[in-house]
């Protein structure tokens, strides 16, 4: 924590862009990694493909 | 006992998927003939037109498409005015089908009619043929919906002179033009053989000529060698396209195969086909295209995404190959190297690399080829098209070219029909 305070984050952010736009945009570190729920997490989806794939 | 059966039958799609990849690998699309479409397309009669996308009734077509049947009723000469065109396809007593089951392809609207000729692609080592029509240029043209005294007289002019012209030439070939060969170097010189066609095309007259000028009196050589080269940027979008098709359907009707064997659109639906699960059609609302615009027209002019020319993308070319053709974002917007992140987008969906088609600025990785509903479900990333655009209102024609993705609800469908069949 000390250390997060001193020197400031490093960002790795999964999932919505905005927000590692925003870190980038205020000069912090970060990764942008693009990630969505399997089959946007719909449970019938997710059952077929849990058998088909 | 369920597990055992849900492994037995993801065993299955995963043979049968390779088995559909071996089959694409071994088409070898070759240009053999030309001849009017009422003789060669099965299932075609003086009273059928055949269109662009999937299954569609007259009054729910996009102005293009019905436009450019109200005019291509006048080339057959079935009505002596446009207005006579409208009437008659409204009356009932036109048949209407869609190109993709009558082994044929169409760009944009995708209008084939009894009386024009068109490309026959074949395959020596199983006999299937492909078709599609000639290509009429840019611009104020059929395909688009455009209309007019011009459009008229080219389309004759096309009947009359340049496909009897090549067709002597295809013939003196003797063993036809190898269109694989074509398109596969195309991709080494910049196209990505959907919206940039210009070196396939430059490589198709290369091979062409020497017949022709065998064939044929020098003003009319000269005249033909003037029309490709005029239209040098989309003349091999019809080779490309049947070429595409006869790849494509060579994955049709095998039992478990997952991948998708053909995507069109006509203008109002989009609509994408299962190896496995026959000729049914799983459609959403076509999309619109983002992209550039000819000046004076916008977005507000627009007909949604039109046109057969998916199945490149069906096969891991055009849209999928962008990264082979930096110059094509001068066409279809973005930078060369969104192009090249679109493509490394679609090795997410693909289950394997073409063997044929290769991209130099990737270190000659083959481009994705074989999409596959189940990743593009679980993923929720769908097809990326690049495309012309029409002005959505009949007469006018191309106003741009852009980009689009597949909407991902029709494959939600397709995935639950594949279910519904292969685990029940």
């Amino acid at each position: 924590m000390d250390n997060l305070l001193a020197n400031g984050p490093k960002v790795i952010n999964i999932g919505l862009r905005s927000f590692f736009e925003a870190c980038e945009s205020q000069g912090v570190p970060s990764v942008y990694i693009q990630w969505q729920p399997p089959a946007q997490g719909n449970q019938e989806l997710l059952h077929l493909l849990d058998k088909l794939l | 006992m369920v597990i055992v059966k849900n492994m037995e039958v993801k065993q299955k799609i995963e043979a049968a998927n390779q088995d559909a990849l071996c089959k694409m690998w071994n088409v070898k699309p070759i240009l053999v003939d030309i001849d009017l479409a009422k003789n060669v397309i099965p299932g075609m009669d003086s009273k059928t037109i055949l269109h662009a996308g999937p299954p569609i009734e007259w009054e729910r077509m996009c102005g293009p498409t019905q436009g450019a049947i109200a005019g291509i009723l006048v080339y057959e000469n079935l009505v002596n005015s446009i207005d006579e065109g409208y009437k008659l396809a409204a009356s009932g007593e036109i048949k209407f089908d869609c190109n993709h089951d009558h082994d044929t392809v169409g760009p944009m609207t995708g209008i084939t009619s009894p009386n024009q000729p068109v490309f026959i692609l074949e395959d020596p080592d199983t006999i299937k043929r492909a078709f599609c029509t000639l290509n009429e240029g840019r611009g104020k043209v059929l395909r688009f919906g455009g209309w007019g005294k011009d459009v008229l007289e080219r389309l004759n002019w096309m009947k009359e002179t340049l496909a009897p012209t090549l067709k002597k030439a295809i013939k003196h070939s003797k063993e036809g033009i190898d269109i694989k060969a074509i398109i596969s170097e195309s991709l080494h010189m910049g196209d990505e053989a959907h919206n940039r066609n210009r070196a396939g095309t430059y490589l198709f007259m290369s091979e062409i000529t020497p017949h022709l000028l065998d064939t044929t009196d020098s003003a009319t050589v000269n005249e033909v060698f003037l029309f490709m080269k005029e239209n040098a940027d989309i003349f091999n979008l019809n080779l490309s396209m049947p070429h595409s098709k006869l790849i494509a359907d060579a994955t049709r009707d095998i039992e478990f195969c997952s991948l998708m064997v053909a995507m069109a659109r006509n203008g109002t639906d989009i609509g994408i086909q299962i190896a496995g699960l026959g000729r049914q059609w799983f459609t959403s609302p076509a999309t619109m295209v983002e992209g550039l615009y000819f000046p004076g027209y916008s977005e507000v002019d627009a007909c949604p995404d039109l046109g057969d020319s998916t199945i490149s993308e069906v096969i891991g070319i055009g849209g999928f190959a962008m990264a082979a053709s930096p110059a094509i974002v001068s066409f279809v917007g973005g930078s060369a190297s969104d192009a090249i992140a679109r493509t490394e987008q679609m090795y997410e969906i693909s289950i394997d690399e073409s063997k044929s088609f290769t991209i130099p600025v990737l270190n000659f990785r083959g481009t994705p080829t074989g999409v596959d509903i189940r990743l593009v479900v679980e993923l929720n990333q769908t097809p990326l098209i690049n495309t012309g655009i029409a002005h959505k209102e009949a007469g006018i024609g191309q106003i741009g070219a852009g980009l689009t993705a597949a909407p991902i609800e029709m494959f939600h469908d397709a995935l639950k029909a594949f279910g519904k069949k292969y685990l029940s």
